[in-house]
């Protein structure tokens, strides 16, 4: 039994393992177990690995590379855990997106390794080698390029707008063209200035993708850069004939294109013109015939209205997150419901910068998950309920999306909030929302404005209450 | 600074045109308010309770020479010549039905605002009075039929035997309408209803009605939020379902009102002797002629084979505190729409298009009828269909065709690839499909903690750096270390911040 074939048998296992621990994950109950098969899965992966290539003939650079390897691996270890323990549940989507670049730098090294250690192959074989060297180096410098982007947008240290260079789609399209090209010329001249084109031109082109894509479509961009993450692990597998990386990639890579394809069936919106389409460009649409007044309301009256309530409906959005609003609210619903209202939290699949992130910052405030409800769940039983309160929600909330046919947000689904009794919209201002559509929901006689920052209007209520 | 008097309605009313809790907002807009004595009595507010909100008690004629007087019910003649020119008085006046009452108010050169004829438009639902009494007695029509009504209206199973739910039929899905589905639902009973706008349905169905749907060509397309005429297509088939109805059910409600006409005959004498004995029809539209054959408005009558039809016309009046609380703050809203600065002086703006609308005599000139106002959004939803649906559902040749390409695509290149990439191929394309089928399931709450655990498991590219380490070449070592460093964050950090996310995660009842 040679070490290749213990590794490789190793290899399946851990590939199960992957696969169980994602299934693992399709409830609240069996989440955890799911984690601890992951964790069980890497560490086989990883230790086996590390033996495999340490069980050769020892030379000096085995040396050097164990070195390197235990400090590089502690190091990590030491930043990931950290990074992990700090965080606050509401800068998810930031360190996600900064952990998927990690991947795709990762990826872009190997590939360069691939390229730079010179293995005796047919030429056959060198042809493809050379491609899969392009292939791995491109996908992991769009996922790293594209990573840093949505990190700097999501923690607002640049500007979350579109940016749209003029013919945009062109030079998508033109970034696609020049990989080709530049494959083809590789795979029949590898010479290293070809190389370093292709990772400056990907690296580019991951920068625009993601700048060129509004803050509101975040989810999909984060999920998507998940899905790319995944196919860059796949491709230096395919580099290094490895088919645990090819197993592992692909799961990553399905995974983050089933969660795009959600998020974007959630917007009523193709996945293309997602990627491709800035949205939230078109300016806001002059003024609709219909702009009423809304009426505002304040904390005392809003506490009164909830405690004479049967049954209240909380639909958060990003504003939640933003205010750190997450703690009163929770409390809120606590109190609400001991004293015997039926309190339930309705989630549209949008909402937030990251999916389920609602659902995160909901349990990280211990509220419990079988009243958070996803917006089909909850969508018939809004009509029956005597309040409503909308926490930092806007589009997603928005009665134009069903009955205005010329709303840029038209036929996405969003919850019926105002088919309830009392609708009470905790906002900062009269600001439109992300996808800048005037929202009728706020002139609606049922809809009162609770103007303030959400943290401190909640915590009122709770003092009046 | 304005004087308003609140009057004593006559003696059919029990409503007031304001309560001591309206009051209040009034004086708060800069008014003085004197209530006539025993104005609020029938509606359970003494006078007491008006002057502890700040009005002054007096007398009948004190109250008819304010400046501006509200009342519920239109003026009689003499209490017309006790208005003083230039007053302003306030009131339901059914402008369309009454044009000698709009003469007689010009006559005396008052200015008079109906409260009926405020446009339906979202800005002037909070002074819909027709809404808000529509409303009120919806309810009540359901409460005055019970009573008549020998029967519970639920179902119930007892010891001493089985007994059948009542089956309501609601001719008219108005406002009205909508309340009394809702209220004969509650009590238990089996309710339909019909209506001539097929786009009530929705709202029918919400409050626990069924809704029949009369199936002709036509459609009715309602511009400015009320029911119109039918066609008579439409009208022989609703004739049909209305004496299917009659055979079956034990109480007919109709609301079938069209502003300015008469109300339409919908249920006739034939229906009404299908009916069994005991029956009960209310016809909330007697006062304006009546849906129902037979009816007699502000009578009871029971016919030769015992179906009894009410045909009250005070059923708001017939609750007196609420209505009265409703019309009242209807009426606020209006007052406050009037008086911008607070101030106690009303000032009317014909630029706007309700305070247009309800101006049916102004200085003894009558402005009645105003230019129609369009409101709802049915015309335009006709005449922009969404394009949406086209595009998403790709038709299925090209669908097939589409995978068919994709097929072949996979095969030329998998046939064509050199010795390890087919098995490669094959590992990820299953690998795929697993990840669909897998990732499918999540649960919706868990997207979370599963991206971060996708993001944990991607960090498998570290099992490549980990393979070129002990690379002869310096710079591809230390490139893999970078790579190794990069990755085992990704491992580590991801799987630390998904377990902490999942532990969050906790049940309710516990």
């Amino acid at each position: 039994m040679t070490a290749q074939a213990l590794a490789n048998a190793a290899y399946v296992v851990a590939a199960l393992l992957f696969v169980m621990s994602l299934a693992g994950l399709s409830k609240h109950e069996t989440g955890r177990t799911g984690i601890r098969y992951g964790i069980a899965g890497m560490a086989i992966a990883i230790a086996v690995t590390v033996w495999l290539s340490l069980s050769g003939s020892w030379t000096e650079s085995t040396l050097l590379g164990v070195g390197l390897l235990v400090a590089a691996l502690i190091v990590g270890a030491v930043i990931g855990l950290w990074r992990a323990k700090v965080v606050a549940m509401t800068g998810m989507p930031e360190l996600i997106a900064l952990f998927h670049s990690f991947v795709g730098l990762a990826a872009v090294l190997v590939g360069w390794n691939g390229a730079l250690h010179a293995k005796e192959l047919s030429a056959e074989l060198a042809g493809v080698h050379s491609a899969e060297v392009f292939i791995g180096v491109f996908i992991g410098a769009v996922t790293f390029t594209g990573s840093i982007v949505a990190y700097l947008k999501l923690s607002a240290k640049m500007s979350s707008k579109p940016l749209i260079l003029p013919g945009r789609n062109i030079l998508n399209l033109l970034a696609l063209l020049g990989f080709v090209v530049l494959t083809v010329a590789y795979v029949i001249t590898p010479v290293l200035g070809l190389l370093i084109a292709v990772t400056i031109l990907a690296l580019a082109l991951g920068w625009h993708l993601v700048a060129s894509i509004g803050g509101g479509d975040m989810p999909v961009v984060v999920s998507m850069l998940n899905s790319y993450s995944g196919w860059a692990a796949a491709a230096t597998g395919f580099l290094l004939g490895n088919d645990l990386l090819i197993v592992t990639g692909a799961l990553v890579g399905s995974s983050g294109a089933y969660l795009s394809y959600i998020m974007c069936r959630a917007m009523n919106r193709s996945f293309i013109s997602v990627i491709f389409g800035g949205y939230g460009i078109e300016a806001p649409s002059e003024s609709d015939e219909e702009v009423g007044e809304h009426t505002e309301t304040d904390a005392a009256s809003v506490a009164e209205l909830l405690s004479n309530a049967k049954t209240v409906v909380i639909t958060p959005g990003y504003g939640m997150a933003v205010a750190q609003a997450q703690y009163p609210v929770a409390e809120l619903a606590k109190k609400l419901r001991e004293k015997g209202v039926e309190v339930r939290f309705g989630i549209h699949p949008v909402a937030g910068r990251l999916p389920g992130h609602m659902n995160v910052l909901l349990a990280e405030a211990k509220v419990p998950y079988d009243i958070v409800l996803e917006m089909d769940e909850i969508n018939e039983d809004l009509a029956s309920t005597n309040v409503v309160l909308v926490i930092g929600a806007n589009d997603t909330v928005n009665p134009a999306a069903t009955e205005n046919p010329s709303s840029p947000i038209a036929g996405m689904p969003v919850l019926k909030v105002w088919e309830a009794e009392n609708v009470i919209v905790f906002k900062r201002s009269m600001a439109s929302g992300y996808a800048g559509v005037a929202n009728p929901l706020f002139y609606k006689p049922n809809a009162k404005m609770l103007f303030g920052d959400a943290k401190e209007k909640v915590n009122d209520i709770l003092k009046a209450l | 600074m304005s004087l308003i008097g609140v009057i004593k309605e006559q003696q059919a009313e029990s409503r007031v045109a304001a309560t001591p809790e309206t009051v209040k907002v009034i004086v708060s807009l800069g008014y003085e308010v004197l209530v006539e004595s025993g104005a609020g009595l029938k509606a359970s507010f003494p006078d007491a309770a008006y002057v502890a909100a700040g009005a002054k008690i007096g007398s009948a004629d004190a109250a008819w020479g304010a400046d501006i007087v509200l009342t519920v019910s239109a003026p009689a003649d003499a209490e017309i010549k006790k208005l003083k020119k230039s007053a302003v008085l306030v009131g339901v006046l059914s402008p369309a039905l009454k044009p000698e009452l709009l003469s007689a108010l010009a006559a005396q050169g008052v200015t008079a605002l109906a409260m009926d004829a405020v446009p339906r438009i979202s800005r002037a639902q909070s002074m819909d009075v027709l809404s808000s009494m529509a409303n009120i007695a919806g309810y009540r029509a359901v409460i005055e039929a019970a009573h008549e009504f020998g029967r519970f209206f639920t179902g119930q199973v007892t010891a001493a035997g089985k007994v059948a739910p009542a089956k309501v039929l609601v001719a008219g899905a108005g406002v009205a309408g909508l309340a009394a589905i809702g209220s004969a639902s509650s009590l238990g009973a089996i309710v339909r209803a019909t209506d001539p706008r097929p786009e009530v349905a929705d709202q029918v169905k919400s409050i626990g009605g069924e809704y029949l749907l009369v199936e002709v060509e036509e459609k009715m397309e309602s511009s400015d939020g009320y029911a119109k005429e039918t066609g008579k297509a439409y009208d022989q088939r609703a004739a049909e379902i209305y004496s299917e109805q009659a055979a079956d059910v034990d109480i007919i409600i109709t609301t079938a009102l069209i502003p300015g006409r008469p109300a339409p005959k919908l249920i006739t004498a034939e229906d009404v002797a299908l009916m069994k004995p005991g029956s009960v029809i209310v016809d909330m539209a007697a006062a304006q002629g009546g849906n129902v054959a037979g009816s007699v408005a502000g009578q009871k009558v029971v016919t030769a084979n015992g179906v009894t039809i009410l045909g009250y016309t005070d059923l708001p009046s017939r609750l007196p505190a609420q209505s009265s609380q409703l019309y009242g703050t209807n009426l606020v809203n209006l007052l406050k729409l009037l008086t911008p600065a607070k101030d106690g002086k009303a000032v009317i703006d014909f630029e706007d298009v309700v305070q247009r609308s309800v101006t049916v005599v102004q200085d003894g000139a009558i402005t009645w009828p105003p230019p129609p106002v369009q409101v709802s959004a049915a015309p335009v939803a006709k005449a922009e269909p969404v394009a949406m649906p086209e595009k998403k559902t790709m038709s299925l040749r090209t669908r097939a065709a589409l995978i068919a390409a994709g097929m072949a695509a996979l095969f030329a290149v998998v046939s064509l690839a050199p010795a390890p990439l087919p098995q490669h191929f094959l590992v990820l394309m299953l690998s795929v499909v697993i990840g669909f089928y897998v990732i499918g399931k999540v649960h919706h709450a868990l997207h979370t903690p599963l991206m971060s655990v996708t993001n944990a498991i991607s960090g498998i590219v570290v099992v490549a750096a980990i393979l070129q380490i002990n690379d002869t070449n310096l710079l591809v070592q230390i490139l893999a270390a970078v790579g190794i460093l990069l990755a085992s964050i990704n491992v580590f950090g991801g799987f630390a911040v998904t377990s902490r996310m999942l532990k969050m995660f906790t049940r309710g009842d516990k």
